[in-house]
């Protein structure tokens, strides 16, 4: 384990300036050794599980709390997560599950990697009072494969966390049990959709399944199962230490608490930012340094690849929270913001995005796997200057014929830029296809 | 054959569920034997569903589907470069034009040597170190440059 530390200080961490944020799911980043238990319990970490399982709260206090919170689910959805909790069946005869997913890998998404290995402890505490609430005895984390030495470091902070009693049985000297265990991907986007993620907790390929029944019936190995994303649960112990009223004020009506935005593309300090919900977006360009080499914002797209491009004026005017970006015709997603600067060739940009969704459809609905492959060969014609003006109406048609006709979200999640990019930067479009060259290029 | 340090590092996964579940164990499974052996035979992913009492098509299914299996030989270092729009938006076509010139390999390419081979990644939840690459799909570095490049692959010499 030592020299595998010693490789990890080596890599340069993508810390950010940590002026202007709101430290919950990060808030051991202000110390010196972020990631080891005692920092945690040196922050007040675990003594919301301890007094939650010595008092035995009962769940349904813990339940309302939650709800209070106004705590939405991270993961892009945005459903709320104390609702969700409510859905987990409360009998039940057997062993119910907790899954945290920790799979993130659409594209500019990489905040769940700084809480694995900047502040895993409180994962796990959220992770340990959502099983106490829930009923769960058995709960695993689905890590994305290629972040394997945040995964180690995570796997590493779980038999630590073990070891000084806060995971395993008896907790506390009650007889609450919690086993959890670090799992991995190995390369599929798409086992990030939980039902597919679940598929691959089993050892199977990672194809989502046809819900109803949701995982809160039939979840990993066919039994009860509750899915949120790693922010989720890292907000619990911060919301149980300090009620959920103060979480729902640390942001705006409807969207509660703090939010980790990933920040990636062309500005001057990419990296995780955790601010209040409801920061205009001009506030949090500002505080990752602007665009880079001081050129001109062109473009945003502000909740991951799902969600709709917005041009500069228009997210420049926008908050970021979950109504402020509905009213600005996007949605919050995971809080995934990929900037792009004036030289952003905008066909170029949706071409590689069609790539992505077309690679990781998993290819077991129709119109996901031929919609993803007719998006993107009809944007490849255009790239290479074969474009013909009705390839625009085609793509819009194309991308609304797989909207809504597919087991899980990705077809909908692959129409979007299509057609946001069409949309906002139309001329660009037609530009490229008249003169079979990029107009940003060629100025 | 498996070898013993594979069958305890996939003991330890098997202890992660239940015991009538032996088969969740395989995604752990299938990289501890590639990690040995450098990339997955069909004997490889044979051994390992015996081990777990699966049938061998789940196995192989499993193999194919997931993008860090590798099926055929990648040489000592696989070198796998995220090419998608974070990574594109910091120049990652740059660092792989420049892997390209270095190592005279295209995408999914060994070098005559067999040293290195090149592959295209998809984003690896890691945008914000953008560009990015893995050595050997474990160690991942960011921020390159093309001189960090070229430090990284003397060192793999
Ligand atoms: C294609 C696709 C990919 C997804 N990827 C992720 C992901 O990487 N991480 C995540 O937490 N949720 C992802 N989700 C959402 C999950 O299905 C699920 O809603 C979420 O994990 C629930 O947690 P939450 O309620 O805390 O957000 C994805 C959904 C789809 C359709
Ligand atoms: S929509 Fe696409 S990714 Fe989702 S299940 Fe269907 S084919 Fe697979
Ligand atoms: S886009 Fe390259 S790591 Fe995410």
């Amino acid at each position: 384990m030592a020299t595998k530390m010693k490789e990890l200080d080596a890599m340069k961490p993508v810390m950010t300036d940590l002026k202007g944020q709101t430290l919950v799911c990060l808030r051991t980043l202000t110390e010196e050794n972020p990631a080891s238990l005692a920092t945690y319990i040196k922050l007040g970490g675990y003594s919301a599980l301890k007094r939650i399982v010595t008092e035995k709260t009962k769940a349904t206090d813990i339940i309302t709390e939650v709800k209070d919170s106004v705590l939405r689910g991270r993961g892009g959805a945005g459903f709320p997560t104390g609702l969700k909790w409510s859905f987990m069946p409360r009998y039940f005869d057997g062993t119910k599950y907790l899954v945290c997913n920790t799979d993130e890998g659409e594209p500019g998404t990489f905040k769940d990697r700084d809480i694995i290995r900047y502040n895993p402890h409180q994962l796990i505490e959220g992770m340990a009072i959502a099983a106490y609430t829930l009923g769960a005895h058995v709960g695993y984390n689905y890590i994305h494969g290629e972040i394997w030495q945040d995964y180690e470091t995570f796997e590493a902070a779980l038999h630590e966390a073990k070891a000084a009693g806060y995971l395993g049985e008896n907790l506390f000297g009650t007889n609450f049990c919690f086993n959890l265990y670090a799992v991995h991907g190995y390369g599929a986007y798409i086992c990030g959709e939980e039902t597919a993620l679940i598929e691959s907790i089993e050892g199977k390929k990672g194809q989502p399944r046809f819900k109803p029944p949701f995982p809160a019936s039939y979840g990993v190995f066919g039994k009860p199962t509750n899915v949120n994303n790693t922010e989720s649960y890292a907000s619990i112990p911060w919301i149980m230490q300090h009620g959920g009223a103060a979480f729902a004020e640390l942001g705006v009506p409807n969207s509660g608490g703090t939010k980790l935005f990933s920040v990636s593309g062309h500005v001057e300090k990419p990296g995780n930012y955790e601010v209040k919900m409801g920061m205009p977006f001009s506030e949090l360009l500002e505080m990752v340094g602007g665009v880079w080499k001081g050129r001109k914002l062109k473009a945003v797209i502000p909740g991951g690849p799902s969600t709709a491009v917005l041009p500069a004026a228009t997210i420049m005017a926008a908050t970021m929270d979950y109504d402020g970006l509905s009213k600005a015709r996007s949605s919050l997603g995971a809080g995934s913001l990929i900037v792009m600067d004036e030289t952003t060739c905008m066909v170029k940009a949706l071409h590689r995005l069609s790539y992505f969704f077309y690679e990781e459809s998993c290819g077991q609905c129709t119109p996901c796997r031929e919609g993803t492959g007719w998006v993107y060969r009809i944007i490849t014609r255009i790239v290479n200057g074969q474009g013909k003006m009705e390839d625009l109406d085609l793509l819009t048609d194309v991308s609304n014929n797989i909207s809504g006709r597919t087991i899980c979200a990705l077809g909908e999640a692959a129409a979007t830029p299509v057609l946001s990019f069409i949309k906002h930067f139309r001329p660009e479009f037609e530009y490229y296809i008249q003169h079979g060259k990029s107009m940003v290029e060629s100025q | 054959m498996l070898s013993t340090q594979a069958i305890e590092k996939i003991d330890y996964e098997l202890t992660k569920y239940p015991a009538d579940q032996r088969q969740a164990a395989v995604m752990s499974a299938l990289r501890i034997v590639q990690t040995e052996r450098g990339w997955l035979s069909k004997d490889s992913i044979s051994e390992v569903a015996q081990y777990l009492g699966m049938p061998e098509i789940a196995a192989l299914e499993v193999a194919s589907f997931y993008n860090m299996y590798d099926l055929s030989p990648v040489g000592k270092y696989k070198i796998t470069v995220c090419t998608n729009i974070s990574c594109m938006l910091r120049d990652s076509d740059e660092i792989v034009s420049h892997l390209q010139t270095k190592l005279g390999v295209g995408f999914n390419e060994v070098t005559a040597d067999g040293k290195f081979c090149l592959k295209e990644g998809e984003c690896m939840g890691a945008c914000g170190g953008a560009p990015l690459m893995t050595v050997n799909n474990h160690a991942m570095h960011e921020f390159l440059t093309p001189e960090k490049v070229d430090e990284i692959l003397e060192a793999l010499k």
